[in-house]
Order: structure tokens, then C-alpha cells, then sequence
């Protein structure tokens, strides 16, 4: 009776493209974004018209997004892949900039009167305690794209969108349904996944290191 | 030992002045200040708040860049040096230690070393030795992280990690003003303890004056931006520059404390050869109304005065010095940093009026 039992490597199939299409799109953004974030603490003007903009990027909806983008790069994965790097931006500019503003005043004079040059204070310090914030920016992000790249199906980017506007166009509820549950898994298992990474990385930086 | 300067470290500051800049224009934070520091010797700088004497310290390895004047190491331009290298060769401890959270203790000790590119091995086996200096027993605290420690553990752990190179200076910047009064008392002695056995030359920023008087060598007090006076605890107790000085050691409220402390009870027996025209004072006046005393006696060029005994007799001997670290001995420090800088007690203060 459920789709998702009647077609399970239809289902498998969708998902893992999903999870393809978020984790190639967030890790891009990750790649961009953090040092885009260090920059901005190091070039203080650049911050706020950065940051700007990707909050400008941020709210334009997502079916407007791709349609401005098709022109260039086509239907497709692609194209979803691009919007979907450009959404996750501002979470992880964002928290990358307010982790390593949050590193405590005192630590950086020491980091500084200690001798340390601006790359060892950056590599040392800074990033290692920004970590936890950087990676809360991270789970955000991702949360977001797994919600968006459930539309990216529409144009042809794959994934458990499929699943929905399928069932949509077919009245097929329990496909909807499947693609539904899916999504919302995914969210689930993604969001504590990525929790327990961060607690992981977090612990050998030995910041959490209180309840040992 | 540092590679940049071997043996004696002697700074030197020469009409160093620092400007800040600042929205409304230039704001003049230190204005022509000049004294040395004698290799090994403890300087305290000290001052109310906004008198410039953190700004002055953070000259020296260049952490404020200098506006005007010069600050020389052996003889050696700071600003000469690279910058890096520079603080490298000087050992620097801030408020709550500044330690690394991420750091184990034996790592943020052995920050410096690291650094400098020693072998692991080395650094573990000098951050134990230094865990060791000041109290903390490695086996127990070299691995675990600063905030599992105490506030006054992290303060030695910051004093151990000023020492993991070697350097033959340090700078504190009020290194003790963040822990509770007990706690800093027993740092300020450790401390002591441990600048008898490593001989460093010590520039101590506090606005303590207790602590000043307990740890300085000599002391520099410091006000809007400028040096008020230059000397050891008992030139400022027998010779103050100025009101101010007076006014500002007189103004610790917890040296009310002081008046329930006699000289009788601190004056030693009278040495021979000590000349008759010095001061007699009766063993019954308190420490506060012995300075009002003395404020009316020729001072200068005497080591210390007499203390007469119940009888009249003058048998008891004092010094100035003494005298001096009594007061750094019992004046409580400050409680918190805020309160000591808050405004004075209207009652505590002109206890030792001049």
C-alpha cells in the first residue's frame, strides 16, 4: 500500500541523489564561505556589504532563483547545485564571522603577546575555538537545502522532489506521502549526523572538554 | 635564553609618548615618559585607571606601536627587532591568565616553546618542570584544560607559561587583579618566591597598591599619561613627589585596617650607630598616625626612625622599608578590580596625609 515499500530503489535511488545534491551544494558553500567569513574579519568594510548580499541572495524564492539561472546554466542539477551553494552562504559567512568575533578578547592579546604571527593566531586559535559556531552555521545551512532541494526536482535537478511533484501530477498521494516522510527523515537523520560531527570535532579541540 | 638578548636585560624607556587615535581626534594616552629597569629588578607600574601604565608596558614588545620616543632593550631599538621574535623573547602574563581553552595546561604552557619549533618531547618535559615551579603538580594538571581549573591555577599556569622559553623579561599586565583577595596574596608570594629563584626582569602593571608595595623593586606611579613618581616603596612612603602620591596610597580603604596595627609591635631593637637626630615616634601610635607623624620630620637621607617604648624610651628601631612592606604585607588587596577602581572612600582617604 505505500509507495515507499512497493518501490524501495526508486526511493533509495531519490534520496541518495538528494543527499548528493545538498551535500555537494553545502560543502561548496563551506569551501566559499568560511574563508569569505575569515576575510571579513580581517577586511572589517567588507563585512557588512557581504553580508548583505548574501542576505539579499537569501530571500529571493527559490522558484525565482532558478528561474533567473536557467538562462545561463541550464535544467538541471547544475543550475540547483548553484542556487542551492548561494542559499547556504549566509548561514556559514554569517557564523563563521561570530565564531571568530567571539573568540575572547584576552585569548588573542595572549595569542598575539606571545608571538604568535597573524596565520598561527588564525590556525591556532581563532579557528579551532570558532569551530563550534562555524558548525552550527553548517547544520542550518543544511537543514535549508534539503527543505529547497525537494523543489529543485521541478526543474530536473533529481532528488526526493521527484517523488512529490510526481505524485502530484499523478494524484498519487502515497508518493507524495513517501517523498514527504523521506525529506523529513533525511532532515532528522542529517541534523543529528551533523550534531554529532560537530560535538566530535568540537571535543578535540577540547572545548568540551568540561565533562571529561 | 633567547637568542636576542643573553644575560643582562636592561630596558630602557626615553621620552616615550603614545597617541591614540579616536573619532574626536588624537587622544594623548602616555606623554614623555622615561625610567629603566634594572636587569632582574621587579618594576611595578601603577596608577588609576586611564593613567596610561598598561599602555606603557604594552609598548615594550610592541603590542601599542610607540608615537614618540624610544624603548631599547640592552641597548637594542624595540622597533628595530622583528615584531614576532621580539615577544617571543619576552614572557607576557594578562588578567585571567588569557590561557588557551582549547590547550591542555601543559600546551598552553609550552605555547611559546612550540612556537620556537622544540621537539615535543622537550616541551612536555619543560612544561612539567614548569607546572612544577609554580605549585601545580604535573601529573595532576598537565592534562587537563584551563577551564577545569581554578582561577588562581590559571593564573600559574599564565606565570608558567611566561617562563617556558626562558626569556629574561616578563611582562604582567595585573596577571592577579581577577582572583579573589586570599588567592591573590598567595600568588603575589609565590611570586616573590619564584623571582628569587629565576631572577627576571619584571615589569608589573597593578593598580594594587598593596601589591605594589609587596612586589616592586620599584615603583613607578603613573597619571594621566604621565609618571608621578619613580622610586622604591619607601622613597614613595618617605618622599613623596607630590599630594598626589600620598592621596593615592592613602586611598586603599582597607588600609583603615592599618590603624589598629602599632608600631611597637613592628619596631625592631635599636641598632648601634644610629644617629640621635632621627625621628622618635611612640610605639603606641598606629601605622596611619605614624605617617601623619613623620609627614612632619625632616625625611629625606634617613634610613628609618626610632620607637619609643611605654616607658619614653626610644629602644625600638623601624625602617622606612619596613615600614613599606608592612603595608604591602596587610593592606587586603582590593576586592574585586571594579571596586578598587570605584570612587575612594571619603573616610579612608588623607590617612597618611603628608
Amino acid at each position: 500500500m505505500f509507495y515507499l515499500f512497493e518501490q524501495p530503489e526508486r526511493v533509495f535511488e531519490l534520496t541518495l541523489e538528494h543527499i548528493r545534491l545538498v551535500g555537494i551544494s553545502v560543502l561548496a558553500a563551506t569551501l566559499i564561505g568560511v574563508p569569505v567569513g575569515i576575510l571579513c574579519t580581517r577586511i572589517r568594510w567588507l563585512e557588512s556589504p557581504i553580508l548583505n548580499l548574501s542576505g539579499i541572495l537569501y530571500t529571493i524564492p527559490s522558484l525565482a532563483f532558478f528561474a533567473i539561472l536557467i538562462p545561463y546554466t541550464g535544467l538541471g542539477a547544475s543550475t540547483a547545485t548553484i542556487a542551492l551553494t548561494l542559499y547556504s552562504l549566509l548561514a556559514i559567512i554569517r557564523n563563521t564571522i561570530a565564531g571568530i568575533d567571539d573568540v575572547p578578547r584576552a585569548t588573542l592579546d595572549a595569542a598575539r603577546g606571545m608571538g604568535m604571527t597573524g596565520r598561527q593566531r588564525l590556525f591556532l586559535v581563532e579557528l579551532p575555538l570558532a569551530i563550534p559556531v562555524i558548525f552550527a552555521g553548517i547544520r542550518v545551512a543544511t537543514m535549508a537545502a534539503i527543505g529547497i532541494a525537494v523543489i529543485a526536482a521541478v526543474i530536473g535537478a533529481g532528488g526526493l522532489g521527484r517523488l512529490i511533484f510526481d505524485g502530484l501530477r499523478t494524484l498519487d498521494a502515497d508518493q507524495v506521502l513517501a517523498g514527504a516522510i523521506m525529506a523529513t527523515v533525511l532532515a532528522l537523520v542529517g541534523d543529528w549526523a551533523l550534531k554529532r560531527l560537530g560535538d566530535a570535532l568540537r571535543r578535540d579541540a577540547g572545548a568540551a572538554a568540561e565533562g571529561r | 635564553m633567547s637568542p636576542l638578548w643573553a644575560g643582562v636585560s636592561l630596558i630602557t624607556l626615553e621620552h616615550v609618548s603614545k597617541n591614540f587615535d579616536s573619532p574626536s581626534g588624537s587622544v594623548r594616552a602616555v606623554e614623555d615618559v622615561s625610567f629603566e629597569v634594572d636587569a632582574g629588578a621587579l618594576h611595578v607600574l601603577i596608577g588609576p585607571s586611564g593613567s596610561g601604565k598598561t599602555t606603557t608596558m604594552r609598548m615594550i614588545n610592541r603590542l601599542e606601536t610607540i608615537s614618540e620616543g624610544t624603548i631599547t632593550i640592552n641597548g637594542r631599538d624595540v622597533r628595530d627587532l622583528d615584531v614576532v621574535e621580539l615577544r617571543r623573547a619576552i614572557g607576557y602574563v594578562i588578567q585571567q591568565g588569557g590561557l588557551f581553552p582549547h590547550f591542555t595546561v601543559a600546551d598552553n604552557v609550552a605555547v611559546v616553546p612550540r612556537l620556537l619549533g622544540w621537539p615535543r618531547a622537550r616541551r612536555r618535559q619543560r612544561a612539567e618542570e614548569l607546572l612544577a615551579l609554580v605549585g601545580l603538580p604535573p601529573k595532576q594538571f598537565a592534562d587537563r584544560f584551563p577551564r577545569q581549573l581554578s582561577g588562581g591555577q590559571q593564573q600559574r599556569v599564565g606565570v608558567a607559561r611566561a617562563l617556558a622559553a626562558d626569556p629574561p623579561i616578563i611582562l604582567m599586565d595585573e596577571p592577579f587583579g581577577a582572583v579573589d583577595p586570599i588567592t591573590r596574596k598567595q600568588l603575589q608570594r609565590e611570586l616573590r618566591r619564584i623571582q628569587a629563584e629565576v631572577q627576571k626582569t619584571i615589569v608589573f602593571v597593578t593598580h594594587d597598591i598593596g601589591e605594589a608595595f609587596l612586589l616592586g623593586d620599584r615603583i613607578v606611579l603613573m597619571a594621566e599619561g604621565r609618571i608621578v613618581q619613580n622610586g622604591t616603596p619607601a622613597d614613595l612612603l618617605r618622599n613623596p613627589a607630590s599630594p598626589f602620591v600620598t592621596e593615592f596610597i592613602g586611598e586603599d580603604r582597607s588600609l583603615r585596617a592599618l590603624q589598629h596595627t602599632y608600631l611597637a609591635e613592628l619596631a625592631g631593637s635599636r641598632p648601634d650607630g644610629v644617629p640621635d637626630d632621627v625621628p622618635i615616634l611612640a610605639g603606641t601610635l598606629s601605622i596611619p598616625q605614624a605617617g601623619q607623624e613623620l609627614a612632619r620630620h625632616d625625611r629625606s637621607n634617613r634610613e628609618g626612625f626610632l620607637v619609643s617604648d611605654v616607658s619614653g624610651r626610644p629602644s625600638g628601631y623601624l625602617t622606612y622599608q619596613q615600614l613599606a612592606t608592612v603595608l604591602g604585607e596587610s593592606i587586603a588587596p582590593a576586592e574585586t578590580m571594579t571596586s578598587a577602581e570605584a570612587a575612594p572612600d571619603p573616610e579612608a582617604a588623607h590617612v597618611l596625609p603628608v
